[in-house]
C-alpha cells in the first residue's frame, strides 16, 4: 500500500483512464450487441446458426490480433488515418469494444434463447410486433443483462494487448492499469506491479459483487 | 344456428410428420360458451392457437365472419407477467392495442377492480401467487374489450379456491359480450361452464354439440367412453 | 415514449464522456527507444519542455526499428532513436529531415556474478567472442532496435555471423530493454544493455556489470523530424520547436541533470 501511496495521482487517474476507456467500451459493445444477441435469438434467417458459431468464436479473439488490425485502420497511413485517433483513448476503447461486443451479443443471445421460450407466444397474443418484442424481452431481463455487461466490463479492464498498441501506454495520456503494470514489471519493479495489478483486482471484485446484489435485490423485489 | 362468428374449414397442423388436427371443420356463434373437451394429446391446445393466429395451418383455413380478426385475447395455462408492476402490465396490453396513453390507467385500474384485485395494482406481477396471476392475466385480457377470449386450461395450474374465482371472472367477461373459448379436460368444469362442447380425439373433431344434451346424452361412442372415464 | 428519453439522454451522455477521450491541445508525438522511456529521462525532461511551451509531448516507446517504422506512416512528429546507420538511411530515404546529435551514453555487458565465460574487462568484441566459445546463456533484444543493432555490429566485428551461428545459448526475447533484462536475470545469461536503463533496472538478481569502457559501447542518440513533405498533417512548427529546445542549452542541461543515485545515465553532446 505504501508504494501506492507515493504515486497517489498519477495512480487515480491511471484507473480513472482504465475505468473511463473500458465503460465507453462496453457501452458501445451494448449499444450494438443488446439488440444484435435479441436478433439473433429471434429472428430466422439463412445463415443464423453459422453467425452464431461465428459469434461465438469471436469471444476468443486476441486481443493483439485486434489491437494490431485497428492500429492498421487508424493509422495515418491506413484507411481511417485522416480521424487522428491513434494514441488516444479513443482508440483504445474502439479496440476494446471490438473485443467486447461478442460476448455481450452471446451473452443476450442465450438469455434471450430462455426468456423467449416463456414470453413469446403471450406477446404475439397481445399482437406485439417481432422488433417491439425483443425490446419489451431485453428490458424484462435487465438484471441478467448487466450480469453479461459486467462480463465485458472484464474482458476490457483485463487486456493489455490492444490497448498497449493502439494507445501506446502514453504517460498521462492513454497509460491504463495494465499497460502500467506491463510498464513496471519491464522496469524490473515488480512489488509495484503487483500493486498495480491488485488494485484492478480489487476494481473488477468491487464491480462483480456490485453486479450480483442487484441481481439478489431485482429477484427479490421483481420476480 | 345464428350468424357464425368463426368458421374452420377443413383445418390441419401438423408438425414433424405427425398429424395433430386432422381436417376439422365447424363454425362458431357469437353468444354460446363453447368448451373444447377431450383427452390428454387430443389437440385441443393446438386448435385454440390456431383459431387465434398463434399457429399457420398446414392445410384448410380459419375464417372470420368479419373478414379481418376481430380483437381477440388468449389466457394460457401458465399466466405469464413481465417484471414490472400489475397495473403496468395491464397498460402494456393497452399499448400494443394502440389505446392512447391519456385512457390506459383508468382502463387498466378499472379491469383490476372487477377482478377483485383493484388494490394489488402497485405490487410486482410476477411475486404475486399463481391465481392472482391468472386473475390478473384475465384482467389483462379484459381490459382489451376483446370480442374473443380464448382460454387454455386456465384452471390447471389453480387450486380449487382460485380456480372458482376464474371462472366466476370468466362468466362475468361473457356477460359482458365477450365471446368465450375455452379448452379443458376438467368434465365439473365443463359441466359448469359451457353452453356448447367442442368434442376433440386424436386430431379429429369428433362432436359439435349444446352442452345439455352432450353431457345427458352423447352421439359418439367415444363421447360417451370420455365421459364416464375410459380413456379414449 | 420512456424507453425512447432513454436512449437520447443515453446517446448525449456518451457523447460528452467521449469527448475528453478525444480532445486535441497543443501536442506532438514522439517516436523513441525504450531505454529512454525507461530510464525514467523523458518523465525527468518533458515537464520543463511543457512548462516552458506548454506543447505536451506524447511519447510512444518502441525499439528504435520500431519506432522509424511508426515515423514513416506517418504517426509520429519527431523521432528520438539511437542507431546511426538506420538514422541517416531515415533521412536519406526522405522520411527524416536533418539528424541532429542530442546525448550519449554507453553501452555495457551485464552478466551473472560468477561470469563463466570470464568475460570482466573493457574488451567487448573479445567478451562477446568468450561468451560464444563458451555457449553461455546470452539474451538478446533481437527486435530491431538501436542496441539490438549494435550488438550485431559487435558480434560481426568478432568475426560472427550471428544470424548463422548462434545456437540454443542464443535467446532472442524480441522485446523491449526492461523486459529483455527480466529475462537476462532469471536465466542467468548475459545481456547488452544501456547504461541508463540499467541504473533504473530494478529486478538485477545476480547479474553485474562485467565489460564496460570500451570506446566501442559508445551509444550515440541523435533527433529528427519526421519529413512533413510526405505526411502533411505533421506538426512541423511544433515538432521544431522540442528539437530546438532539447538541442538548446537548457535542453541539453536538463539531460544532465538527470541522475540516479547520484549517477548520471545520459551526457548531452549536441554540435552548435
Amino acid at each position: 500500500m505504501q508504494l501506492l501511496g507515493g504515486g497517489d495521482v498519477r495512480l487515480a487517474s491511471i484507473v480513472w483512464l482504465s475505468v473511463q476507456v473500458s465503460a465507453a467500451a462496453v457501452l458501445i459493445a451494448s449499444l450494438i450487441g443488446l439488440p444484435a444477441g435479441a436478433l439473433l435469438s429471434i429472428g430466422r434467417f439463412p445463415g443464423r446458426r453459422g453467425l452464431i458459431v461465428a459469434v461465438n468464436a469471436c469471444m476468443g479473439l486476441p486481443p493483439v490480433v485486434v489491437g494490431l488490425t485497428v492500429y492498421l485502420l487508424l493509422s495515418r497511413a491506413g484507411p481511417l488515418g485522416e480521424w487522428g485517433l491513434l494514441f488516444t483513448p479513443a482508440a483504445m476503447t474502439i479496440a476494446q469494444s471490438v473485443l467486447v461486443t461478442p460476448i455481450i451479443i452471446a451473452l443476450t443471445r442465450q438469455a434471450v434463447d430462455d426468456a423467449w421460450q416463456e414470453y413469446a407466444e403471450q406477446l404475439r397474443s397481445l399482437r406485439v410486433s417481432t422488433p417491439q418484442a425483443a425490446l419489451t424481452v431485453l428490458w424484462d431481463l435487465r438484471f441478467s443483462l448487466l450480469t453479461a455487461l459486467m462480463a465485458g466490463f472484464g474482458r476490457a479492464t483485463a487486456e493489455v494487448g490492444a490497448v498497449m498498441i493502439v494507445g501506446g501506454n502514453i504517460d498521462g495520456v492513454t497509460r491504463v492499469m495494465t499497460t502500467a503494470i506491463a510498464l513496471e514489471t519491464s522496469k524490473g519493479d515488480l512489488p509495484l506491479a503487483l500493486a498495480l495489478g491488485a488494485v484492478l483486482i480489487a476494481l473488477v471484485l468491487l464491480l462483480n459483487v456490485s453486479a450480483y446484489a442487484i441481481n439478489e435485490f431485482a429477484r427479490k423485489r421483481y420476480g | 344456428m345464428a350468424e357464425p362468428l368463426l368458421a374452420l374449414e377443413s383445418l390441419c397442423w401438423s408438425a414433424g410428420g405427425r398429424t395433430v388436427i386432422d381436417r376439422v371443420t365447424t363454425a362458431l356463434a357469437a353468444g354460446p360458451r363453447t368448451v373444447i373437451l377431450g383427452p390428454n394429446g387430443a389437440g385441443k391446445s393446438v386448435l385454440m392457437r390456431l383459431a387465434h393466429g398463434l399457429l399457420a395451418p398446414t392445410a384448410g383455413a380459419v375464417r372470420w365472419a368479419a373478414g379481418t380478426p376481430p380483437p381477440q385475447a388468449m389466457v394460457f395455462q401458465r399466466p405469464v407477467m413481465l417484471r414490472r408492476t400489475a397495473l403496468a402490465n395491464i397498460e402494456y396490453a393497452l399499448a400494443a392495442a394502440g389505446v392512447p396513453v391519456r385512457e390506459r390507467q383508468a382502463r387498466a385500474l378499472e379491469a383490476m377492480t372487477r377482478v377483485g384485485m383493484g388494490s394489488a395494482a402497485a405490487r410486482m406481477a410476477r411475486i404475486l401467487s399463481v391465481g392472482e396471476q391468472q386473475r390478473l392475466a384475465l384482467a389483462r385480457a379484459w381490459a382489451l374489450r376483446p370480442a374473443v377470449l380464448f382460454l387454455d386450461e386456465p384452471t390447471a395450474s389453480l387450486d380449487p379456491g382460485a380456480a372458482r374465482w376464474v371462472e366466476t371472472v370468466i362468466d362475468a367477461i361473457h356477460a359482458g359480450g365477450t365471446k368465450i373459448v375455452m379448452s379443458t379436460h376438467n368434465l365439473a368444469q365443463a359441466r359448469r361452464l359451457a353452453d356448447e362442447v367442442l368434442f376433440i380425439a386424436r386430431g379429429r373433431l369428433v362432436e359439435h354439440t349444446p352442452a345439455e344434451r352432450f353431457f345427458r346424452a352423447p352421439s359418439t361412442a367415444e363421447a360417451q367412453a370420455f365421459i364416464q372415464g375410459e380413456s379414449v | 415514449m420512456n424507453i425512447h428519453r432513454v436512449r437520447c439522454a443515453a446517446i448525449v451522455l456518451a457523447g460528452l464522456w467521449m469527448s475528453p477521450l478525444c480532445a486535441a491541445d497543443r501536442f506532438i508525438t514522439l517516436a523513441s527507444t525504450t531505454s529512454t522511456e525507461q530510464s525514467g529521462l523523458f518523465r525527468h525532461l518533458l515537464p520543463v519542455f511543457e512548462k516552458k511551451t506548454g506543447i505536451q509531448v506524447r511519447v510512444v516507446a518502441l525499439g528504435t526499428g520500431q519506432a522509424l517504422d511508426m515515423a514513416r506512416r506517418g504517426d509520429a512528429d519527431v523521432v528520438f532513436v539511437h542507431d546511426q546507420p538506420a538514422e541517416e538511411k531515415f533521412v536519406a530515404e526522405g522520411f527524416g529531415l536533418a539528424r541532429r546529435e542530442v546525448m550519449y551514453n554507453d553501452f555495457v555487458l551485464v552478466g551473472p556474478k560468477a561470469d563463466p565465460a570470464k568475460t570482466t574487462g573493457r574488451a567487448i568484441v573479445a567478451a562477446l567472442k568468450k561468451v560464444k566459445d563458451a555457449q553461455s546463456p546470452f539474451a538478446s533484444r533481437a527486435d530491431k532496435s538501436g542496441t539490438h543493432a549494435a550488438e550485431v555490429r559487435y558480434w560481426s566485428m568478432a568475426g560472427i555471423d550471428i544470424g548463422k551461428d548462434k545456437g540454443a545459448w542464443y535467446r532472442e526475447t524480441g522485446s523491449g530493454m526492461g523486459a529483455t533484462l527480466n529475462t537476462a536475470s532469471a536465466m542467468n545469461a548475459y545481456v547488452l544493455t544501456d547504461r541508463g536503463t540499467w541504473l533504473s533496472f530494478k529486478n538485477r538478481g545476480d547479474l553485474v556489470v562485467l565489460v564496460e569502457g570500451d570506446e566501442k559501447l559508445f551509444n550515440q542518440y541523435g533527433v529528427m523530424l519526421v519529413n512533413p513533405a510526405k505526411h502533411p498533417h505533421l506538426k512541423k512548427d511544433l515538432g521544431q520547436a522540442f528539437i530546438d529546445w532539447i538541442l538548446s542549452p537548457e535542453g541539453q542541461s536538463a539531460i544532465t541533470s538527470y541522475k540516479i543515485g547520484g549517477e548520471q545515465l545520459f551526457f548531452p553532446n549536441a554540435k552548435r
